[in-house]
């Protein structure tokens, strides 16, 4: 269209749709900030729209620190923190090993092998559920936040492996086989040649876990229901569930539950995108 | 002096007649002596060692004056203070105590009570149990291990993962009734029929309560509270606007519904959000269209859920459904009750822990009815505390279980959570320290027929509730009486061949 | 002597390969293989029961009522979030292709949901689709549409049956459709401009450029999308838990869900197993012949 005439008609239509769709994904958050910021004289499901005529943090203050009957969400915070930093870590130096091997060392059958470790990926974790239960029971690790360490970083594997694979796949032969003529062995070539360009990778890759990790429930509800090592999105799922807890604490637990995947998306939002593209294969 | 006896005698009378057990008295050891003959002059019988030594030592934690013993033939120098346990307590714990743990024999150690209890008089009177469990067993320390939601849902799947890998706490709540088949009792739990024996609890238990806690022939679960579920709160401020009185049978509900449909007020509320609140309605239903014995004989293969009650009271549920408020589905039975507390909404049903929950909102425009048609039924549910098999520190938890029998842990408890105690032996004074609601309940529970309540666990095992509740659930959509009702017999039948009838 | 070498760093390589390939190989491959066996055993108590009874479990569930019911919802649910998803991402990829000044900005806010948890989506669109009641008002989205006069739109959300699961799929289509925005950006950015240029010099239409040139061009991308919105649909639990449950006469009901609840609430391992091995299967259709397809071409390439 840049070419074409500009009616203005139609350039303003456009903006409007744009502007539409706008509204309709900043509803929710909308309702979320404002419900959150009511004081608890204020929150009335029937006046939900209506802006808050006080400023007040109580909500956050009792969605974090708990009230009469209920615990808070700030210890399920720390929790999510214990699981997903190490699991995003482990699950990425996996990836990034398996990357370089799997697109600078192919070997017969190395297709195949991704293709199967890709297949991880896409199971329905229902259909591990059961056995991953029993087996964390068996090693002593079930309801413990190590325990859930352990499945994220496993079942991370798949996508860490892919983002590094085609990652890697556009580092020059020609520098491998430098470093090789050089004396450089297969470690060699990693810590030398892979490993210093590959911040960008990582960067990419931890993002993507840790959001998915964060975001987790299914895990999350299985392994660790525990409230001692619950993490924040089971805990935040049990206060929405229970009734004496007002609808403004839920809504300031929602918000405070999203916050830091979504500081993640609004300041490393380009990483985000590669990551978001990274896991829909090279089409 | 002799007031001073009287006075001793008439205390310790007291503390029989309350069927309390923890406290013993002090031994002074005259000369040198042994634990067997301390044991031997004080109970008659030498056996009664090691109860000794686990007292004493109990004691001496909180108070150095009582002396450490550390083996069972260890010399009792002249002189050294023991701490001689009533007998009862002596008994259940020359029950329970297992011959390979004698580091049960030294007192201390933790109480992990594992509950659902974590919110407003519920969570209080957990905590009632708590100051008492502290005031007799102060060396041991106690960790409330409570799991929200779900009314027991959440709990029950945590703690079942816990069970099976050997990792229980030493006590945890419990439905009385067939929720316990849910733990496969026999190798999970440990058997309490000794302790109901020593506690004398068979004496002070209503009989129909009795038969309930029984599974397999035994007790596996010490009551502490009865609710009712067969309860239809109404507002009065509605009632009295529109010259109503409470209906007694369904033709003076539906009666009601209809003159209340045309004034443009909800005349009956629900909730559903929970997947359980219709199947609580269905049940009390159930109960009003087949009697005690009819509703009792469906869980037990006697009554035939093809009998034309059943069809009745699916006819009837249908019918509610055309009164109801139609966000039921977004609701659970607490948002329900607001359309009572805004005076929008007329009656509900729901067990009586609306009526804490009515207090708590400062509520007090309500009046209370059992469902229609159940007037001298008394749909009953009861939580009780069992011993896991593998508990860490059972005989901690064995106290605990005394402090939930005991009449003075019941009271404690009950007057905060809202529900009556499960003994029956209260006191006129005792009773008065209830509210109104609650004084009224014990005495429907001493009067009526008492019968098990399905959805909490009381009346069928887990599989056979669930079947039942999504049976219910599915008819709200296809209001499909002859299907549903096939379903029903359906689940009666896998699960009656499950439970080996 | 070179050989060797090349062994020992053959021998390297698989080593640096062997703790993913078991650890996959295990908890993946192993456990589904376990999964399969217990879905043909007789485990519906807490107790373990490996009795085999051959696919018993799966003939009683595909004769369930509520397990019929989850298969249809899931069908509504993945063919609305689909196309729901797809079309809006479509479009507003092709709107905010169109030189518009503030790309950053609307990008940014359609595609924010996605990096939410489905459980923060699910409870916050539970309280917007409650519907409230005449006699107590309505709130929620009824709320807003009374104000902005469009009340006649009003609806019982996920609270009527007749709409249930459609509900869910409006707040997944919100959640995810700014992902297939940001997939189809990436692909219309890849494609020259000459491209269109030339369709246009032979006199074809906006909209035939679009339909004959740039979609065709797409393809691959509407392709992973549907791939990855489809496998998310078929698994998709968390947003039902937190949203609304099963729902009355099981409108909000999915066989994930079904397959938590009989597993972990109702003790029934086996038949919880057989509906997460149906699960697998319908992933399986999907997924593996586009995985093979696509590291085969790459291979090729």
């Amino acid at each position: 269209m840049t070419m074409g005439r500009r009616i203005p008609w139609q350039r303003a239509l456009l903006y409007l749709v744009l502007v539409g769709f706008a509204a309709f994904y900043l509803m929710p958050v909308y309702v979320l900030v404002v419900t959150s910021l009511k004081s608890f004289a204020e929150v009335n499901l029937y006046r939900m729209w209506d802006l808050p005529h006080s400023f007040s943090l109580e909500s956050f203050r009792k969605a974090l620190l708990g009230g009469f009957g209920f615990t808070g969400l700030a210890h399920n915070f720390v929790n999510s923190f214990y699981v997903a930093i190490p699991a995003t870590l482990a699950s990425a130096f996996l990836g990034s090993l398996n990357g370089y091997v799997l697109s600078k060392w192919r070997f017969r059958g190395s297709n195949t092998l991704f293709t199967l470790l890709l297949f991880g990926m896409f199971i329905p974790y229902q259909s591990i559920l059961i056995p991953l239960v029993q087996t964390l029971m068996k090693l002593g690790l079930y309801g413990s936040i190590p325990g859930l360490i352990l499945a994220h970083t496993v079942y991370g594997i798949p996508i860490t492996t892919l983002i590094f694979r085609n990652y890697y796949a556009t580092v020059p032969r020609e520098l491998v086989e430098a470093a090789r003529i050089d004396g450089a062995g297969v470690l060699g070539v990693y810590t030398r040649i892979m490993l210093p360009v590959s911040m960008p990778g990582f960067v990419v890759v931890m993002i993507w876990q840790f959001t998915s990790i964060w975001n987790d429930f299914l895990f999350a509800v299985t392994i660790a229901q525990n409230p001692a090592v619950q993490p924040v999105t089971v805990a935040l799922n049990n206060l929405a569930g229970s009734y004496i807890v007002e609808w403004n604490v839920q809504m300031a637990g929602s918000l405070m539950a999203a916050l830091p995947t979504l500081l993640v998306y609004i300041f490393l939002g380009r990483y985000f995108m590669r990551g978001l593209l990274a896991g829909s294969l090279k089409g | 002096m002799r007031r001073a006896v009287a006075l001793l005698f008439v205390g310790l009378l007291v503390w029989g007649l309350v069927g309390w057990a923890q406290p013993g008295k002090e031994y002074v050891a005259a000369s040198e002596t042994t634990l067997a003959a301390v044991a031997q002059e004080v109970f008659g019988d030498s056996a009664y060692a090691p109860a000794i030594m686990r007292a004493t030592n109990a004691k001496s934690l909180a108070d150095p004056a009582y002396l450490k013993i550390r083996t069972l033939d260890m010399k009792i120098p002249a002189g050294a203070k023991l701490w001689v346990p009533e007998r009862a307590w002596a008994e259940a714990f020359m029950a329970f105590w297992d011959p390979n743990r004698p580091e049960d024999l030294f007192g201390g150690g933790k109480l992990v009570v594992g509950s659902w209890w974590t919110a407003g008089g519920e969570a209080e009177g957990l905590n009632a149990l708590f100051e008492i469990y502290d005031e007799y067993y102060p060396d041991v320390q106690i960790v409330n291990a409570t799991i929200a939601g779900g009314a027991g849902f959440v709990f029950r799947a945590v703690i079942k993962p816990r069970l099976i890998a050997g990792d229980p706490p030493d006590t945890f709540q419990l439905h009385a009734g067939l929720e316990v088949e849910g733990y496969s009792p026999e190798t999970y739990l440990t058997p309490l029929d000794k302790l109901f024996e020593i506690m004398g609890w068979t004496e002070v238990l209503p009989k129909d309560l009795l038969d309930l806690l029984l599974y397999k022939d035994h007790f596996w679960g010490v009551p502490v509270n009865i609710h009712r579920a067969n309860v239809l709160w109404y507002d009065k401020a509605i009632f009295e606007k529109y010259g109503i009185t409470p209906p007694e049978n369904w033709d003076e509900f539906f009666s009601i519904c209809e003159k209340l449909k045309a004034e443009g007020v909800v005349p009956f509320v629900m909730g559903n959000a929970g997947g359980w609140e219709a199947a609580h309605l269905f049940e009390t239903i159930l109960v009003s269209t087949l009697g005690a014995e009819g509703y009792k004989g469906l869980w037990t293969g006697e009554t035939p859920w093809t009998s034309a009650g059943v069809t009745e009271a699916l006819e009837i549920l249908k019918k509610i459904l055309d009164y109801v408020n139609p966000d039921y589905a977004a609701l659970s039975w607490d948002g329900a009750g607001e359309y009572l507390i805004a005076h929008k909404g007329a009656m509900m049903i729901m067990g009586d822990w609306t009526n804490g929950w009515f207090m708590a909102k400062g509520y007090e425009d309500y009046g209370w009815a059992p469902v229609p048609g159940t007037r001298g039924i008394f749909d009953a549910l009861s939580d009780t505390f069992c011993l896991p098999k593998r508990a860490p520190n059972p005989i901690n938890a064995l106290g605990w279980l005394m402090v939930c029998g005991s009449k003075e842990g019941q009271i404690a408890f009950n007057t905060r959570k809202g529900s009556i105690p499960a003994r029956t032996d209260l006191t006129a004074e005792e009773k008065a320290l209830f509210n109104p609601y609650l004084q009224s309940c014990m005495e429907d529970f001493a009067r009526d027929a008492i019968v098990p309540s399905v959805i909490h666990g009381a009346a069928a095992i887990e599989s056979w509730v669930t079947d039942f509740k999504d049976a219910v659930n599915l008819f709200l959509a296809t209001k499909d009486v002859a299907g549903t009702q096939r379903a029903l017999v359906e689940a009666a039948e896998a699960a009656l061949a499950q439970m080996g009838k | 002597m070179r050989r060797r070498w090349l062994k020992g760093e053959r021998l390297i390589t698989l080593l640096l390969l062997l703790p993913s390939v078991i650890a996959v190989a295990v908890f993946v491959y192993g456990f589904i293989g376990w999964t399969g066996y217990v879905s043909m055993s007789n485990w519906n108590q807490l107790l373990p029961d490996y009795t085999f009874v051959g696919l018993r479990n799966f003939l009683k569930l595909f004769a369930h009522p509520r397990f019929q019911i989850d298969l249809r919802n899931l069908a509504v649910f993945t063919g609305l979030f689909l196309t729901g998803s797809l079309a809006i991402g479509f479009l507003l990829a092709v709107l905010l292709d169109r030189k518009v000044r503030g790309e950053g900005f609307f990008r940014t806010i359609y595609l924010y949901p996605m990096s939410l948890s489905f459980i923060v989506t699910g409870v916050v669109w539970r309280w917007l689709m409650n519907p409230g009641s005449p006699q107590m008002g309505s709130t929620g989205i009824n709320l807003l549409l009374e104000k902005i006069g469009l009340g006649f739109l009003k609806s019982g959300w996920y609270t009527d049956p007749r709409v249930g699961i459609k509900a869910v799929a409006v707040a997944a289509i919100w959640q995810m459709s700014g992902y297939v925005m940001a997939m189809y950006l990436a692909g219309l950015r890849g494609i020259p401009e000459e491209l269109r240029e030339a369709a246009r010099v032979d006199g074809a239409s906006e909209w035939q450029v679009y339909r004959y040139v740039i979609l065709p061009l797409l393809r691959p991308i509407t392709l992973g999308a549907i791939i990855i919105l489809g496998h998310i649909s078929l698994k998709i639990y968390d947003l039902i838990v937190a949203m609304t449950g099963p729902g009355i006469g099981f409108s909000t009901d999915v066989p994930a869900y079904f397959m938590w609840e009989t597993t972990f609430h109702a003790n029934r391992f086996a038949q919880g197993a057989a509906i997460a091995i149906i699960l697998l299967l319908m992933v399986s259709l999907l997924i593996v012949p586009y995985l093979i397809f696509s590291v085969r071409r790459e291979a090729e390439v």
